[in-house]
């Protein structure tokens, strides 16, 4: 048997590289020993695209892309297609907790400064994955043509109108029409199920590509091949992905399908937030719902974009602030310039701000949710501040302290008082 | 993890933790008080009753379009007993409840057509439903006669007075002990109907619980499914731990 399987094997390799890419990618593949919680989460977000494909080319098969069909179609899979339910459910949570999974897999980039040199291209490719991500779960997020749906893909479109000049015909152009309507919600189906999916997996391709090329970072921010073994030439504190990773990864893979069954069978609304209520009322293009906001992925960047005031009675400039928002994590590698990587032997000035950077992100993520009116108003007797929302001079000054994170960077990083970086990696 | 690093994650969890409340009924309607529905979905007996009052008064206006007749043998009923009891008009067994009045004749009535019902309990929660269903009282000003404390100038006329009778909406002035007084309004029953308040508030407790039912089918499945699918899960960490742990044994 044994025999017979190398005789194949090889048979195969001499047309294919299998085994030699096996090797490269898994079996010699060196990957630093000390991993922590942190690093689960990229093979995490790997799990959660396989979810999203499989589950999104089965939702296919009962959807009905068509403005008089959709929102019918989607409880039809929940209720007369055999286990759509469960699909459905699968589909829908899986687009949250891709998001949880990203910004933890993101935030682990930040602390452990695996954007640096010579990982800047890892990086740049995974904003764009997440910038990819962002436009695939918004058109994925009108398909149930709910209130929601199509309220939050309205606001979203008319943003683009505020862009000076061309605005209002990019808007048109975006949605095939001049209102959300069936044409809108057939381009999106386009975009949601084949352009962006396809976009996706070449850019988690060329991540990894990237990674494999020049190596994982850790914890520690040592660079593992600068130890090799002068022998065997294997980084001293390397161990091949397959199996030490592999088998770790499954352990946190339970964990993660732990929590997200949880979520799946005993609360896939989670309180409104993975399922609105609201969008199980069918679209009403006559009838605008009370509050309109956007899944809680989105809701730093829509706080953002309601914090910046507008000029001129042009909303443009929250637009920009957003979308400056989201695209100012790329020029994270070129604005970082402590001599150490890792948090670790960072001084206390860089852990303050980012401190400073987490807490507005969650406290702008929080607000995002909630009407600008959801903390009262200031008093009349109060000096400038009188009759302005309180949330909004909160989201305000977060506002702020998130972008001043990432532009005083340079400044900071290099001025704070940072500790020794070891030889090799500590356990 | 470093200590220091599981502190930081801690303090994280923290905050997310506080920020966790539930988004639902944020809307406009936040002020007013809802009660909670007292309802329970696996009492069949309660589902069974609701689903009678649902065909009988409901599906008058409104349609249930998602959902089959014969999904009823859930709650415990058989196909001939469905067909015999709760298919009032043509449909067959395995149709969809769909509704009798026309389209225009009901936006001719009411000024609009009836929302769908079939997933009503999702878009607004048991306890609004509940409240909603108890709330309406005589209101001259409204073209129909009604008015509801739950949805103000509702455009729907109260369909069960007969069972619950006529209540009116009476303003009281309230002084609390500091003297200051506040307008409390209250529901009092003006005339009563064919059952007591203590039955009509279990008449509608099964419908909402109905209604709760109808919107999820598969609820039931799902619960029983997850402790299944968890337990799995908690048994495959055990083995993965100490594999994980066996394979790791040479990593210093």
């Amino acid at each position: 048997m044994g025999k017979y399987m190398t005789s194949v094997l090889g048979w195969v390799d001499q047309r294919f590289p299998l085994t030699s890419n096996l090797k490269a990618h898994l079996t010699e593949y060196y990957a630093p020993k000390n991993f922590n919680f942190w690093y689960f989460f990229g093979s995490l977000a790997l799990l959660v695209l396989v979810l999203q494909i499989l589950t999104g080319i089965f939702l296919t098969m009962n959807y009905k892309p068509d403005a008089d069909l959709a929102f019918a179609s989607v409880e039809y899979i929940m209720r007369d297609v055999s286990w759509g339910w469960l699909i459905r459910y699968m589909h829908s949570t899986g687009a949250s907790m891709f998001f949880v999974v990203v910004y933890l897999h993101m935030f682990r980039g930040l602390i452990y400064g695996s954007y640096r040199n010579p990982r800047e291209l890892i990086w740049l490719f995974g904003v764009g994955i997440f910038l990819v991500l962002m436009g695939e779960a918004f058109f994925g997020y009108l398909l149930p043509w709910g209130q929601m749906s199509y309220w939050g893909a309205q606001v979203i479109i008319n943003l683009f109108a505020s862009i000076p000049f061309i605005g209002p015909d990019v808007a048109l152009w975006l949605r095939g029409d001049y209102t959300v309507s069936d044409a809108t919600l057939n381009r999106f189906f386009a975009f949601h199920v084949i352009a962006l999916p396809l976009v996706l997996l070449g850019l988690v391709v060329a991540h990894i590509i990237a990674l494999h090329e020049v190596g994982s970072n850790n914890p520690d921010g040592v660079e593992i091949k600068k130890n090799k073994d002068p022998v065997t030439h294997i980084p001293l504190d390397g161990i091949p992905f397959h199996p030490y990773y592999t088998v770790k990864d499954i352990v946190g893979v339970t964990v993660f399908l732990i929590v997200f069954s949880a979520v799946l069978f005993f609360a896939p609304e989670m309180g409104g937030y993975f399922l609105e209520a609201n969008n199980f009322i069918p679209a009403d293009p006559l009838k605008t719902p009370a509050h309109i906001a956007p899944v809680w992925y989105f809701t730093p960047y829509y706080s953002i974009l309601r914090a910046v005031p507008p000029i001129m009675n042009s909303q443009f400039p929250g637009v920009a602030a957003m979308g400056l928002s989201v695209v100012i994590f790329a020029l994270l590698p070129w604005l970082d310039r402590s001599p150490v990587k890792s948090i670790r032997y960072r001084g206390n000035l860089y852990k303050s701000w980012l401190a400073a950077f987490v807490v507005s992100f969650i406290v702008l993520g929080y607000l995002g949710t909630k009407p600008s009116n959801v903390w009262g108003t200031f008093g009349a007797d109060v000096a400038i501040l009188g009759g302005a929302d309180v949330a909004t001079v909160v989201a305000r000054i977060f506002t702020l302290v998130y972008f001043l994170f990432f532009v005083l960077m340079p400044w900071y990083s290099s001025r704070d008082k940072t500790k020794a970086v070891p030889e090799r990696v500590t356990a | 993890m470093k200590f220091a690093e599981m502190k930081q994650m801690g303090l994280l969890c923290g905050l997310l933790m506080a920020l966790w409340q539930p988004l639902a009924g944020v809307a406009s309607e936040a002020e007013v008080h809802l009660d909670r529905a007292p309802i329970d979905t696996s009492n069949q007996a309660s589902l069974q009753r609701g689903a009678r009052v649902f065909v009988n008064y409901c599906l008058n206006c409104h349609s249930a379009a998602y959902m089959r007749y014969n999904r009823l043998v859930d709650i415990g009923l058989t196909e001939a007993q469905i067909k015999d009891n709760l298919v009032l008009t043509g449909a067959k067994v395995g149709d969809t409840m769909k509704v009798v009045m026309p389209a225009k004749d009901a936006k001719a009535w009411f000024g609009a057509q009836p929302p769908d019902l079939t997933v009503e309990a999702r878009a607004r929660g048991a306890d609004w439903l509940y409240t909603y269903l108890r709330g309406f009282y005589r209101d001259s000003s409204r073209p129909t006669g009604w008015n509801n404390t739950v949805y103000d100038k509702v455009a729907m006329p109260h369909v069960l007075w007969e069972l619950q009778g006529q209540q009116v909406l009476k303003t009281e002035l309230k002084r609390d002990a500091h003297g200051h007084e506040t307008e409390v309004k209250q529901l009092v029953l003006d005339k009563p109907g064919k059952i007591s308040p203590a039955e009509y508030d279990a008449t509608i407790a099964d419908l909402v619980n109905y209604m709760v039912f109808m919107s999820e089918p598969s609820k039931g499945k799902r619960l029983q499914l997850g402790v299944i699918v968890l337990l799995f899960l908690g048994l495959m960490f055990i083995v993965s731990y100490y594999l994980k742990k066996e394979f790791w044994k040479d990593v210093h």
